[in-house]
């Protein structure tokens, strides 16, 4: 009964995934006039039958803002997640694979970025880009700086497992009969670390989602005009009250319901990548 | 033994701390961006102005030499002075340090101390729903971003260390809940509790001694998540700490006082995790 529960749940919040990712993927046909266009005679205005989740302080129609802000986190974020695992599976693994003093240089950089929180990490990085950067330059800096810093814990749990393949039956007979090393670690230690790297890549998704509303409600995320979820949470900076602007959560009631989703579908990966 | 394994994480300690500020000076370096300084755009600034402007940035250019020197100052007591604050940053860290170690300090206990409540209730309790219910809770606030758990802080007015503890508290409960229901299932528990034991005697005599080394690691860890979860805190509350400081430090591009808080960061992480594997060391021993 509790597994056929799970399942149900899980169902559920992959329905609930592929409908927020449909919907945004559609933002084209839904909101054609585009994030960008400012109603100057309609600034801050509340939810109508032109603008559903009215408008911002600049005249932006908020629907249309948070339909291609969707987009560009759910976009964005697995292409982060894909970087990553690509490092870790090049780092970790690799390292990994070679064991001794590999392994050990490759673990000793893994822990020295592991020392650092990560928000730390990603503000001081992220900070250091130029002031004048375009908005699309901008939205691929804070995705690619997601993927470049984000490959450490997976590192990690890859190089334990392909250190425990370097020891395995197969590997012995694979390496006694001559087979180059870094042909093994293509042919027959990568195949068996896809388990453990697929997880790493659904895993990633949810944090990286959740670092770049970090990152954007401090203003060091997406650029404007280019909507993000973070940089639409920061319109809350400026809230009062909860019961006054209902539809400005618009935005933090999405994400919550995505990494939810994200959560329940992958409760049993975690088992896989720890 | 044990001092061996003292010096191995002194050591071990003293090397990523140096090679983290190293580490973070590159990356700021190494950055785009980095000869780009607020000041450069001030249309009001002429071009001798901003010629001037740059040639006071070309001793960090070298970025070795600047983290040498740098360290070298250190070992003096002279930490350097802030580019965009124009004070001492050994005053700055003084004068904010005591803030934003209270407000960690009160976020790890509030957050330990809520996640040791729900998970030990969830394993004496064992009902289904409030298991569910305290899972639900917690990855609730799993979800939310830390930004916007300050900004709810800012909000309804409460302190900045309860938005801190309740950034924590998931993380620890996740861990917590499962090593207690671990714990609370194996036989020799099992019999305890069956024999009548009361539920301190189990907890304290049987439970305990199984699940610390586990939950000491889980409290290094959270060290980290609070320092980390101080900034966005700190920066959106409004608290004069270390952590708004990073952030200024960061947007303003000033590379000394950046140094420096990732060097004191980096430390105080370590010797968390290093301290609670130390003390994990020596609980483990004793039990043998």
């Amino acid at each position: 009964m509790r597994v056929l529960y799970k399942n149900l749940w899980r169902r559920a919040a992959c329905v609930l995934l592929l409908l927020v990712a449909g919907v945004s993927l559609s933002a084209d046909w839904l909101a054609p006039e585009g994030y960008a266009r400012e109603y100057r005679e309609e600034t801050s205005a509340p939810p109508s039958r032109q603008h559903w989740l009215g408008t911002d302080e600049i005249g932006r129609d908020r629907f249309a803002r948070v339909l291609y802000g969707t987009r560009i986190s759910l976009l964005l974020a697995p292409a982060a997640a894909l970087l990553s695992t690509f490092m870790a599976a090049f780092i970790g693994g690799l390292a990994g694979h070679l064991g001794g003093a590999w392994a050990r240089t490759a673990m000793a950089v893994t822990d020295l970025f592991l020392a650092m929180p990560w928000l730390f990490l990603l503000i001081t990085v992220r900070a250091m880009m130029p002031l004048n950067l375009s908005p699309m330059i901008s939205v691929l800096i804070t995705f690619l700086l997601l993927g470049m810093l984000g490959w450490t814990s997976a590192a990690r749990v890859l190089c334990a497992t392909a250190g425990s393949l370097r020891d395995s039956d197969f590997v012995r007979q694979a390496r006694a009969s001559g087979i180059r090393s870094s042909r093994l670690f293509w042919i027959h230690v990568l195949p068996n670390l896809k388990p453990v790297l697929y997880a790493q890549f659904w895993i990633s998704i949810p944090v990286f989602i959740l670092s770049e509303a970090n990152l954007g409600i401090l203003g060091l995320g997406v650029a404007e005009p280019m909507p993000s979820w973070g940089s639409l949470l920061k319109e809350l900076e400026g809230l009062i009250s909860i019961g006054d602007e209902p539809w400005k959560f618009v935005p933090l009631v999405l994400l919550v319901i995505v990494v939810t989703s994200f959560q329940l579908v992958l409760s049993d990966q975690e088992q896989v990548a720890a | 033994m044990l001092w061996r394994k003292l010096a191995r994480h002194a050591s071990v300690l003293i090397a990523t701390v140096l090679l983290g500020g190293l580490l973070s000076a590159i990356l700021v370096r190494l950055a785009p961006g980095f000869d780009v300084d607020e000041l450069q755009l001030d249309p009001r600034l002429n071009a001798e102005s901003i010629h001037a402007i740059r040639e006071s940035r070309q001793g960090e250019r070298n970025i070795l030499r600047f983290y040498f020197h740098s360290l070298e100052r250190a070992f003096h007591g002279d930490l350097g002075t802030s580019l965009s604050l124009q004070q001492p940053v050994s005053t700055l860290l003084r004068e904010r340090g005591p803030l934003t170690l209270r407000l960690v300090g009160m976020g790890l206990l509030l957050s330990w101390t809520l996640a040791m409540a729900m998970a030990l209730s969830a394993a004496w309790l064992r009902i289904p729903a409030y298991d569910a219910l305290s899972t639900i809770l917690s990855g609730a606030f799993l979800c939310l971003p830390a930004a916007v758990l300050a900004l709810f802080a800012v909000l309804w007015n409460v302190p900045g260390s309860l938005a801190i503890a309740l950034i924590v508290f998931p993380r620890v409960y996740r861990y917590a809940r499962n090593l207690l229901a671990k714990a609370y299932s194996m036989p020799h528990i099992i019999m305890a509790r069956a024999k009548g034991l009361s539920e301190l005697r189990v907890l304290f005599w049987h439970v305990v001694p199984v699940v610390a080394p586990q939950l000491l690691a889980v409290a290094g860890v959270s060290v980290s998540i609070a320092v980390g979860a101080a900034i966005p805190v700190e920066a959106l509350c409004g608290f004069a700490g270390v952590g708004q400081l990073a952030w200024q430090a960061a947007l303003s591009r000033d590379l000394p006082l950046l140094l420096n808080i990732t060097v004191l960061v980096t430390l105080v992480t370590l010797l968390a995790n290093s301290s609670a594997d130390v003390i994990g060391h020596v609980l483990g021993g004793r039990q043998a």
